[in-house]
């Protein structure tokens, strides 16, 4: 009795075995042809989240080209690259990272601008900061101490940290505010802790804002363009780009993807 | 729920399950019987992932296995296999914060077996193999589950390692605990919810069943 018990269960241990072994095989086999197939990846910036995803289903029923879409910190998909990664299509939220990557010979130009991106305080429901486009009632809401936490995207590596810096320098509020930071890994998340309610607000992407799924979450006000960079957004193909990527890039500068692009903020770059 | 990110995961934990179940076993079952000198230090060695904090562990995979560094440039010229941002990268960090879930259990089921059964074994005429067929696996088993399980709900869970060196691509390398990341930052609660309640229920089955049974077989005994 006691030895079968233990054949049984010796027996089951080996089935187990040698049926992960078989799925190795089978892995192998998938991953490789996964990469065979050509399927474009598209590494893009956080702000370009809704946008993107619209345009890219747009042109994916349009022109049979499969997309996969990352989104993510432009910093970081920068530092990504260099270190290999394989995306085919790189939609920065800000060129700088475009022109070090060209430097570094890892893509096949200098790219295209493509959109200019705007930023502005979003505050939750209930919140108690008024948002106006001056910034007013932050400042006063900073004053009177009813500022806990406000937050915006990470400024050492995220183009919207960068410029939500500048313009809170810009208004002499960022020595007040400094302390009371949280810092989204893009600027994505700060969004999303910025309507979450555990922070007074925070300075998101416009692009955000007007996606109807941010949108009800709270009020929002534009920022001055002026009082930062721009925020001029470049897009580049990596040397490696297959069919699909480069048929994405050109379908980007078409109107149907624009009309997208202005519905979500971005302003168009005159070219 | 995003089922390619859990199937990726799936894919991952049993593929993860299959390349450290021998080596654990050997290693653990090495730890447990033989003593020498420096015995502490490889021990220490193999428990270090587990206290290492993720990051760091991703940043050395990512500087060490990446296609500048010597070792990522030679696979990708010998195998054209990139070893960053790829699933078979993540197979090999898989592993390597694995080895304390899958040695130390094994380990201290095989170090519970008392020398006497073993030495009856070979006096009765069973060879070392037989022996460790026959005696001391039956015995380390419920250790053995319990390694098996925890390496497995592990590699489902993981996240700064794969944040590290993944690159978070659909299919390839954005795993079920990476894809619940970028659903909140997505506002899209509804989806990380249920894939949030599904990786707790499975760790939480999978903790309970190995419990489950080494409680039946201590019983037994």
């Amino acid at each position: 009795m006691m030895m079968h018990r233990h054949r049984n269960l010796l027996l089951q241990m080996l089935i187990a075995v040698s049926t992960t072994l078989l799925s190795i095989a089978c892995t192998a086999q998938t991953s490789s042809s996964a990469t065979a197939s050509g399927v474009s990846t598209v590494a893009a910036a956080s702000d370009l989240k809704f946008a993107i995803e619209e345009i890219a289903a747009q042109f994916e029923k349009k022109t049979g080209h499969k997309l996969r879409l990352i989104f993510g910190s432009s910093g970081n998909f920068y530092s990504q690259l260099l270190q290999g990664a394989p995306f085919h299509l790189f939609m920065s939220a800000d060129e700088v990272f475009v022109f070090k990557l060209a430097a570094a010979k890892k893509t096949i130009d200098q790219g295209k601008l493509y959109a200019l991106g705007r930023i502005g305080l979003m505050v939750p429901k209930g919140s108690s900061i008024k948002a106006d486009n001056q910034l007013e009632g932050l400042a006063a809401a900073l004053q009177s101490g009813k500022i806990k936490r406000f937050s915006i995207a990470n400024p050492a590596h995220a183009p919207y940290g960068m410029r939500a810096k500048e313009a809170l320098q810009h208004k002499d509020l960022w020595p007040q505010i400094e302390p009371l930071l949280v810092f989204g890994e893009n600027v994505s998340q700060a969004a999303q802790f910025a309507t979450s309610g555990s922070t007074q607000g925070g300075i998101i992407a416009y692009s955000l804002a007007l996606a109807p799924q941010v949108a009800r979450l709270g009020d929002f006000a534009l920022i001055p363009e002026n009082w930062h960079t721009p925020l001029a957004q470049r897009m580049v193909l990596m040397r490696d780009a297959p069919e699909g990527a480069r048929a994405f890039y050109e379908y980007l500068s078409t109107p149907a993807a624009q009309n997208i692009m202005m519905k979500y903020g971005f302003a168009m770059p005159r070219s | 729920m995003d089922w390619q990110a859990l199937t990726l995961s799936l894919k991952l934990a049993t593929v993860t399950l299959a390349m450290l179940l021998p080596l654990g076993l050997l290693l653990g079952r090495w730890l447990a019987y033989t003593h020498f000198t420096g015995k502490s230090f490889v021990e220490a060695l193999v428990v270090l992932p587990l206290v290492l904090p993720p990051t760091v562990l991703g940043y050395y995979l990512l500087v060490s296995l990446g296609a500048a560094s010597p070792l990522g440039s030679t696979v990708q010229d010998l195998f054209g296999v990139q070893l960053t941002f790829s699933f078979t990268g993540l197979v090999i960090a898989s592993i390597i914060f694995n080895i304390p879930f899958m040695v130390q259990p094994i380990q201290r089921a095989f170090e519970a077996i008392p020398n006497n059964l073993s030495e009856a074994a070979m006096v009765s005429g069973l060879n070392a193999w037989q022996t460790f067929i026959r005696v001391e696996l039956p015995l380390a088993w419920p250790g053995l589950l319990s390694a098996m399980v925890l390496t497995f709900v592990h590699t489902l869970g993981e996240f700064g390692v794969v944040l590290m060196m993944g690159g978070s691509i659909p299919g390839e390398t954005q795993t079920i605990a990476i894809s619940i990341y970028d659903r909140v930052q997505a506002f899209d609660l509804q989806a990380a919810d249920r894939m949030a309640l599904l990786l707790l229920t499975l760790s939480l089955v999978a903790v309970a069943a190995s419990y489950f049974a080494a409680a039946r077989v201590t019983r037994r005994r």
